[in-house]
This record gives C-alpha cells, sequence and structure tokens, in this order.
C-alpha cells in the first residue's frame, strides 16, 4: 500500500508539463555518493487486513488492563475515561488538523484550546495557562528554566520527593544551561522542610515540590511556599489535576507556577504516552511562559474569536531568543482533558478524587491488618498511593502476584532510592473494585 | 435581495462556560463499595482545597453538540486540502487509527513487568530498526515527543560527544542556515549552545564559502534539513559534511523535511550523524491540531553510549528495556515517548514496505514539482529549480498591487483549501511556501492552480477582494493585535 492515487496516465501528463521524462530526473540533483542504490532493507508491504492482523498479534503479546487488575501508578494513571472522550478525539476534523496558523478556518482547535486554559487556571488556582507540554517531567523542567529567567539566578531546589523520571528530565535540561539542580532530601514520606530551609538562600530561582509526591504523601504546599519566597525564589508545584478535586490548588497556597501531568484527565495510558504537560502560572509571568498560548479576540465584524497570541515568545518568530523551543505539543491530549472536564464537572472530579482518596485507603489498611509481613513506612497523609514494606524478596513476590494470580502488582522502589529496597508503591484509582482489592489482599497473604 | 441575517442567526458558538446548569453532570462514576471515612480522617484540613472548583455543568448530550460543532469549525487533511510548506499534512490511513486504539497497545502501563509488554517492546525494537535503515544509521532513541525535542536531545548527544573528548569547552557554536526552521536556533540556545547563522547562496543551498569561514575549532555542529526549507536538494552536502567533520564538528538532520527522500537517499549516506524524524509528518501519523507528534533521533555508531535512557535491547528470545548506557545524556522526557504514536509509524511502515516508501517520495516530488509548474505562471519563482517535495513562490508582482502573501493565504480560505505557509522562510520575501504531499490527486492540485490564477487575476484587477479576505470563514480577519496588546487567557469565573 501507499495511499499515492496517480495514475499512470495522470503520472505522464504532469511530467510532460514540468518537460522532463521520468520522475528520475527531478531528482537527478542528489550526487550519486548520496544516492541509495537498492531498495531499503525493510519488510514488503502488507495489504490492509494483513496489517490489521499482524497488529493484533502483537498487541496480543501485551497484557492490558481491561484483562488484569493494575496497582500501578508512578506518573501513569489508569482512571475511567468516559467514552464520549474517545468518540470526540476520533473526529477527525480534530485530529487530521495541524497547529491553528490560520485562525479563520480553526476556530475548533483554537477555542477548545481556549477553554482547556481556562480550565486548568480553575484547576490550579493561577491566572494563566499555556496549550500544553510534552508530558510532566518536560513541563517541571521548562518551569523551573521559566524560574531561571525570571529571576537571573541560576540554582533549583527539587525534592527528592518528586518523581524520580521528572528528576532526571530536570537535571538533562538543567544541567545543560548551566544551571545547578539541588536535591532536598526527603524524611518520612515528605520533603524535610528543614533541609529546604537550610539550602534556600538569595540564589536560589525556584523551589519545587510535588503534591502528594512520588510517594503519594500530601506535602505541606503552604510552609514550602512560604519558606521559597522568603529568599525571593518562586515555588513550583507539581500536582496530579484529579488531587483537586479535594486537595488544594496550587493558587491557594500561593504557588507562582503549577505543573503537572494530564494524562489522568481522560487520556490513554497507553505505556507512558503521548501524555500531557500542564503550565499554568501567575499572570506576571506570562510573557516568560512557554508554548503556545490561545487568546480570545474580535474579528471585523466584531464576531468573537480565538487566536494563537503573544507569538513573538516563541521559536518562529523569536529564533534563538524565543522563550523554549516547544513547538508541536499536545494539543489532542489538550482536547481530550477539556472534553474529561466537561463531562465530569466540579461534582464529578471531586467524586473521581474521593472514590480514589477512600480505596487506596480501603487497601492500605487491609494490606496493612490482613498480610503479614506488610507494614506502613511512615503515617504520612496519601490520596491515591502509598509505600508499604513487604517482607521477603520483592521481585518474587511481585512476579509470584503476576503468574500466579493474574494482578499487576505496585511498584518496587529498589534502585528508584536507596534504603527502600523492600518497599513497594501501590496505587488505587475509583477503577478499582472492592473486589479486586480483596483479591489483592488475599493473593498477597497466600503467598506471604 | 435576502434580508440581513437576524442576531439569532449569526450568534457566537457558545464556550463550554456558558451552558448548563448548576447539578447538571454529563458522566456518571461507579458508587463507593468500601466502607466510607471521613475526608477529615484521611487528610489534614490545611491540605484541602477550600474554594469550590468551579468548573462547567453539562450533560452528555450538551457536551457532544459542543465539540461537535466546533469541530466543523476546522481545517483538517480529511476535510480538504492542507498545503501548508513543511508540515507535510498527508492524509493519514484510517487503519492505523484502529490498530493503535487495540488495549494491547492503549491499555498497558508503563510498569508493567517486561514479560507482560514484549509485544509493546518488539514494535518499539522493530520501529528503531526501520527508522535506522531509512536514516541510514546505528540506533535511535523513540522518547523525543516531537521534532524539536529530538533537536534538543540530539544537539546534546553533540555537546556528550564534545565533552566526553574534553573539546566541551572550546566548541561552543552551532551553525544553523538562515533559511532554517525557528526551531533549530531555539533548540540551539535550549541545549546552552550559541547559534552562528550561514547565509544560503544563490541557489538556495549553504552557501559553502562562508561556512568555510565559520567553522573552526569553536564549532560544535552544524544543523541543517536537506531538502532545504525552500525544498532544494543541496547538492555540495559532501561537500558541507567534509567541511564540518574536517573542523571536527557534527552534522545533524533535521527531518522536517525528509518525506522527499524515502528510499532514494539517506541522511546517514549524506554524512549526517544525527537525524531527526517527525513522525507526524514522514510516517503519516496525525497532526492532532498541533501535537502530539514523535521526534525519535537515529544516530552513527560512535553517538550510541550517549543516547537517553532507556533503550529497548533484545537478548535473542525477549525484550527488554535497557538502562546500560554508559555515557547516557539522561532523560529527556518520562516513559518511553508518545508511544501511540509509535504504533502509527510502525503500521505505515509495515503497510508501505521499501518499495511503498518510496513511491510517496516520488509522488510528493512529482505532485510539487508539477504545482510548482503551475503556480508559476503568474507568481514569481525565486530558485528556478526542479524542487523536491515542497516550494516556495514570491507575490511580489501581486505585492505591487498591494496584495500581500498573508492577504492571499486568507482569500485561498475561501475556496475551502489551507492556505500555504507564508513569510517563510525568511530569506524569500512574500513567501508562499506550498507542500502539496503524494497523497493529493491531480484534481486537486489543478483547483488549487485555478484558484491561485483566479487569486492573481484579483490582484490584478480587483486587489480589495483579496486584501479584504477571507470572505466565507466562519469569522473574518481576527483582530490579532488587541489579543496580544490585552491578552485574554482564559474565561473569567463567575
Amino acid at each position: 500500500m501507499d495511499f499515492v492515487p496517480l495514475t499512470d496516465a495522470e503520472r505522464e501528463q504532469m511530467l510532460a508539463r514540468i518537460g522532463v521524462k521520468s520522475v528520475e530526473e527531478l531528482f537527478s540533483d542528489i550526487p550519486p555518493k548520496a544516492r541509495l542504490d537498492r531498495p531499503l532493507d525493510l519488510p514488503n508491504g502488507m495489504s490492509e487486513a494483513e496489517l490489521a492482523a499482524h497488529m493484533r498479534s502483537l498487541a496480543a503479546k501485551n497484557a492490558h488492563l481491561d484483562q488484569y487488575p493494575s496497582f500501578l501508578g508512578g506518573g501513569a494513571y489508569d482512571h475511567l475515561v468516559p467514552a464520549v472522550v474517545r468518540h470526540i478525539l476520533a473526529r477527525s476534523e480534530f485530529y487530521t488538523a495541524y497547529t491553528p496558523y490560520q485562525a479563520e478556518v480553526s476556530q475548533g482547535v483554537l477555542q477548545t484550546i481556549f477553554e482547556y486554559q481556562t480550565l486548568v487556571c480553575r484547576l490550579t488556582g493561577l491566572d494563566v495557562a499555556n496549550a500544553s507540554m510534552y508530558d510532566g517531567a518536560s513541563a517541571a523542567a521548562e518551569a523551573a528554566l521559566m524560574a531561571v529567567a525570571h529571576t537571573g539566578r541560576r540554582r533549583v531546589l527539587v525534592s527528592a520527593a518528586v518523581h524520580p523520571e521528572y528528576r532526571q528530565v530536570m537535571a538533562t535540561y538543567l544541567g545543560n544551561q548551566d544551571v545547578l539542580l539541588d536535591t532536598i532530601p526527603w524524611r518520612m514520606g515528605v520533603t524535610n522542610l528543614d533541609a529546604l530551609q537550610h539550602a534556600l538562600a538569595q540564589d536560589v530561582a525556584a523551589v519545587v515540590l510535588q503534591n502528594p509526591n512520588f510517594f503519594g504523601s500530601v506535602e505541606e504546599m503552604a510552609a514550602a511556599s512560604a519558606m521559597a519566597h522568603g529568599v525571593g525564589a518562586l515555588f513550583v508545584a507539581i500536582v496530579d489535576p484529579i488531587s483537586l478535586g479535594i486537595l488544594a490548588a496550587p493558587g491557594e497556597y500561593e504557588a507562582d507556577v503549577a505543573v503537572g501531568e494530564g494524562q489522568g484527565l481522560g487520556n490513554a495510558i497507553s505505556f507512558g504516552g503521548p501524555y500531557l504537560g500542564f503550565f499554568a502560572a501567575r499572570r506576571e509571568l506570562v510573557r516568560r511562559m512557554p508554548g503556545r498560548i490561545v487568546g480570545l479576540t474580535k474579528d471585523v465584524d466584531g464576531r468573537r474569536g480565538f487566536v494563537l497570541t503573544l507569538q513573538t515568545r516563541e521559536q518562529h518568530i523569536r529564533r534563538e531568543r524565543a522563550t523554549s523551543n516547544i513547538c508541536t505539543n499536545q494539543a489532542l491530549n489538550a482536547l481530550a482533558a477539556t472534553v474529561y472536564l466537561a463531562m465530569l464537572g466540579p461534582k464529578g472530579v471531586r467524586r473521581v478524587a474521593e472514590l480514589s482518596l477512600q480505596k487506596a485507603h480501603y487497601a492500605f489498611d487491609s494490606l496493612v491488618a490482613e498480610v503479614p509481613g506488610i507494614r506502613p513506612m511512615w503515617d504520612a497523609p496519601f490520596f491515591k498511593e502509598f509505600v508499604v514494606e513487604m517482607d521477603g524478596e520483592v521481585g518474587e513476590l511481585l512476579t509470584r502476584l503476576w503468574q500466579d494470580y493474574n494482578i499487576l502488582g505496585g511498584l518496587p522502589l529498589a534502585g528508584l532510592y536507596q534504603g527502600l529496597d523492600r518497599s513497594v508503591l501501590w496505587c488505587v484509582t475509583e477503577a478499582r473494585t472492592r473486589e479486586e482489592i480483596d483479591r489483592l489482599v488475599l493473593a498477597l497473604k497466600a503467598i506471604a | 435581495m435576502p434580508q440581513a441575517r437576524t442576531r439569532l442567526e449569526t450568534e457566537d458558538p457558545p464556550l463550554l462556560f456558558e451552558q448548563g446548569a448548576p447539578g447538571r453532570q454529563g458522566y456518571q462514576l461507579p458508587g463507593l463499595d468500601v466502607p466510607e471515612r471521613p475526608l477529615t480522617d484521611l487528610l489534614p484540613v490545611s491540605s484541602l482545597r477550600r474554594r469550590p472548583l468551579e468548573l462547567p455543568e453539562l450533560s452528555e448530550v450538551e457536551v457532544i453538540r459542543h465539540f461537535t460543532g466546533l469541530s466543523r469549525r476546522n481545517h483538517a487533511v480529511d476535510v480538504g486540502f492542507y498545503p501548508l510548506g513543511s508540515c507535510t499534512m498527508k492524509y493519514n490511513p484510517k487503519v492505523n487509527e484502529e490498530v493503535a486504539a487495540l488495549p494491547g497497545f492503549s491499555r498497558i502501563h508503563p510498569y508493567q513487568p517486561e514479560e507482560t509488554v514484549q509485544g509493546a517492546l518488539e514494535l518499539m525494537w522493530r520501529l528503531e530498526r526501520y527508522l535506522c535503515e531509512i536514516a541510514g544509521l546505528s540506533r535511535a532513541t523513540l522518547q523525543p515527543a516531537a521534532g524539536a525535542h529530538g533537536e534538543l536531545t540530539g544537539l546534546l548527544l553533540i555537546k556528550a560527544y564534545h565533552r566526553d573528548r574534553g573539546q566541551h569547552e572550546q566548541r561552543r557554536e552551532i551553525v544553523v542556515p538562515d533559511s532554517a526552521h525557528g526551531t533549530n536556533p531555539a533548540s540551539v540556545t535550549m541545549s546552552g549552545y550559541r547559534m552562528v547563522q550561514v547565509p544560503s547562496d544563490a541557489r538556495g543551498g549553504v552557501d559553502v564559502a562562508a561556512l568555510r569561514g565559520l567553522v573552526g575549532p569553536q564549532t560544535a555542529g552544524l544543523m541543517l534539513t536537506n531538502p532545504n526549507t525552500l525544498g532544494l536538494f543541496d547538492e555540495n552536502i559532501l561537500e558541507i559534511a567534509e567541511i564540518v567533520h574536517q573542523a571536527g564538528g557534527l552534522l545533524y538532520y533535521d527531518g522536517a523535511n525528509a518525506n522527499a527522500i524515502l528510499g532514494i537517499s539517506r541522511p546517514g549516506d549524506m554524512g549526517f550523524d544525527i537525524v531527526h524524524f517527525n513522525l507526524h509528518k514522514t510516517f503519516s501519523t496525525p497532526h492532532g491540531g498541533g501535537g502530539p507528534g514523535a521526534g525519535p533521533i537515529a544516530v552513527r555508531e560512535f553517538l550510541v553510549p550517549f543516547l537517553p535512557v532507556p533503550l529497548v535491547g533484545f537478548d535473542g528470545e525477549r525484550y527488554f528495556l535497557d538502562y546500560d548506557v554508559p555515557k547516557s545524556i539522561g532523560r529527556v522526557r518520562s516513559f518511553y515517548g508518545n508511544f501511540g504514536v509509535l504504533v502509527k509509524a510502525y503500521a505505515y511502515i509495515r503497510a508501505l514496505g521499501p518499495e511503498g516508501l518510496r513511491r510517496v517520495s516520488e509522488a510528493a516530488v512529482l505532485n510539487a514539482n508539477y504545482l510548482m509548474r503551475l503556480l508559476a505562471e503568474e507568481y514569481h519563482l525565486p530558485y528556478d529549480r526542479h524542487c523536491k517535495h515542497e516550494f516556495v513562490v514570491s507575490a511580489v508582482r501581486q505585492k505591487a498591487k498591494g496584495v500581500r502573501a498573508g492577504d492571499i493565504a486568507k482569500r485561498i480560505l475561501d475556496f475551502g483549501m489551507h492556505a500555504p505557509t507564508v513569510y517563510f522562510p525568511l530569506i524569500v520575501e512574500e513567501a508562499l511556501m506550498v507542500e502539496p504531499t503524494e497523497t493529493e490527486t491531480k484534481q486537486t492540485l489543478d483547483r488549487f492552480a485555478a484558484v491561485m490564477r483566479q487569486i492573481a487575476r484579483e490582484a490584478e484587477e480587483a486587489p480589495e477582494i483579496v486584501t479584504s479576505a477571507p470572505h466565507r470563514t466562519p469569522v473574518r480577519r481576527l483582530d490579532e493585535v488587541t489579543a496580544a496588546r490585552e491578552p485574554k487567557l482564559c474565561f473569567p469565573a463567575s
């Protein structure tokens, strides 16, 4: 297959119009040494039916979450997705469009992005939001870089309780711009605020905490925010948008920037991507924000319309002086989040958060009470994820849980954190049923 | 004479926030099936939200009608011709959407045990090899989420390479042509390098003499797309590669224009050391209104030790995530990249095979040259040579009548087609950059040429029709100046 519609007769007419004898002539400017003199070494093409069968056979080699319950979290969440979200995303007027460079024929994308920005502002309690980033990790890195540009300072403090992969991405982005990234240790499942206070100085551009943090624990965001502001640093909050149904919004504890992973808002879990980084900030920071922004305006007839705006921050105008190089981002994922939030409304979002919270605590209580050898690590309050310590060889326990009981267990923290070799991060969302949680507890009792 | 339309007939489509009613909800969640504990037993009061969430309250049908209505106010490839230069807006095969949605791909968690995701890892492993064969290079990372993200990753590889050789302190410059995409210079800054611009020559390629004068012991590398943003293949590419390599720099290939060379010329064979592909362009995964895309990069063997972690490995029996990359630049993104996009690109490559891919480039180049010749009758052609997959014409003739490239773009919208890219590349005055792609029929190209002819005639005879366009779109000429001066970026809460 090749999806090329040209017939042989048309090719001949077109070649004649161009004034060449063959298509080959159109490539004559490529030096022979740069020409490939053989066919590409790839498998032969397939018909649609053959392709579909091949893809089904590859997909069948994966165990998926419609078949098996999963208690995995760590930045990728199995939240329920209303059918409406998939239906709207499948409208090809949305998914086969490009960046809305011609506003008059792109009002669909532009208005949904404006609505998305508004929803992110309302969730986070901040003034402005961009049209999306690649993922939560790169959004955190861009937030730190924005703080560096805003303050003119070159040191960023990040809590060790921030997702390890986010910290790795931040290290990559910041290190290459010669910004120092210092890590603040954690204690009893939360950021050690004494250590934070100790590390703070006039050279700190930003303090970055995650809430709930990688261990699922709820941080003292207001205290950390006040500490950061005490030395003139910006406070960057990485938040789970679902948690904002019940947890304080970043604006309420005076965060200057809120970023996070928007996957939980109606996006497929999809083996880690495509996901959606969201990015919101105080109004004063808008001209330093990375990425696309859509603004409301009027047309010549006075009708309401939407355009890409503040483009003088962006690379197609500013080139090497742009706020960031981000261009293609995650607009369709932002659309999913917009539809999701429209479907759930304020009560629905709160309900998802409450159900996740209640079920996670039910699972925690059951595991600790009923499974011998499982102990809590600390007593920090948690949202939908928690860490417990397990006797025995953790990897082996989780392997048996999968092989003998067909349950995808928690995430072992060995290798991610020193001293947590026997610790496992468990996640329970509203998508898990009591029956599945009880099954997990029974299985672990049998294994342990 | 028809009567003027009433207010009710011309109402602006409402925002989400102007619809619904308190108490409405579109989605019903399952009940709580575990014993409920008071919220304040579980979380400290100080951690709870104090102000209620102000979200709209809508029913399912309201949500569906709202977004269906908005979708109809959008141009898209499935709606009509989209000749937006450098963006490769080709048709996206529907079967790819179906297979990417299989739960075995869309419903798997990134931290599942490797034995439970062997199909996903196999797909990534194979895709990496296919992209390397197409690039003429050794290994690839699938992690970058977009082309610009690939550029950043590639530049960090260049940096890691020089650092490893103890030359980082002296090599701080990246050379970028004046015709480059804006992301190139922005990526140079993001990676902590300094940009040095090389001019283009009279034939639209890199000015080789100028390049010789620019490179030296301070050069870390060169970024180039070939064919370039004028749609022209740089005939001096082998010499350019030699100049940069002899100066000790590396060559980075911006793959935005790779649609023109599939199976015909490989960046690796041209001398490039690092290549990014925009899967959402060349490999026909949808652009999603501005994303998600994916920007994998392939590299020459000596750069493999620096690739981001994890890579996908295969030991002859099982596929695994390989974190053993000794001098890795680290991570540029969480997890493993835009996997869902990778699935579609993989499916596309498998459907086409080597012959299909070559036919793509042949047809893309044939379509572009044909259309270029048709448009050259009315519009100035600044570089009169065979183009590759795209070409640039200039509206300088029309400008004499007061009609600018941007006006022509707006007038095209009246005919149910998207406009070309305008005012880019920056080195062509009044540029209109056209990329028809291989999936368009001759009839579509002929019709577009007819539209462009009519607009050229209008520019001569009644320029105000063009300068006041568009006339038939849902909204007309939006006020961008006020939008930027007094930004309204979110809808005020009540």
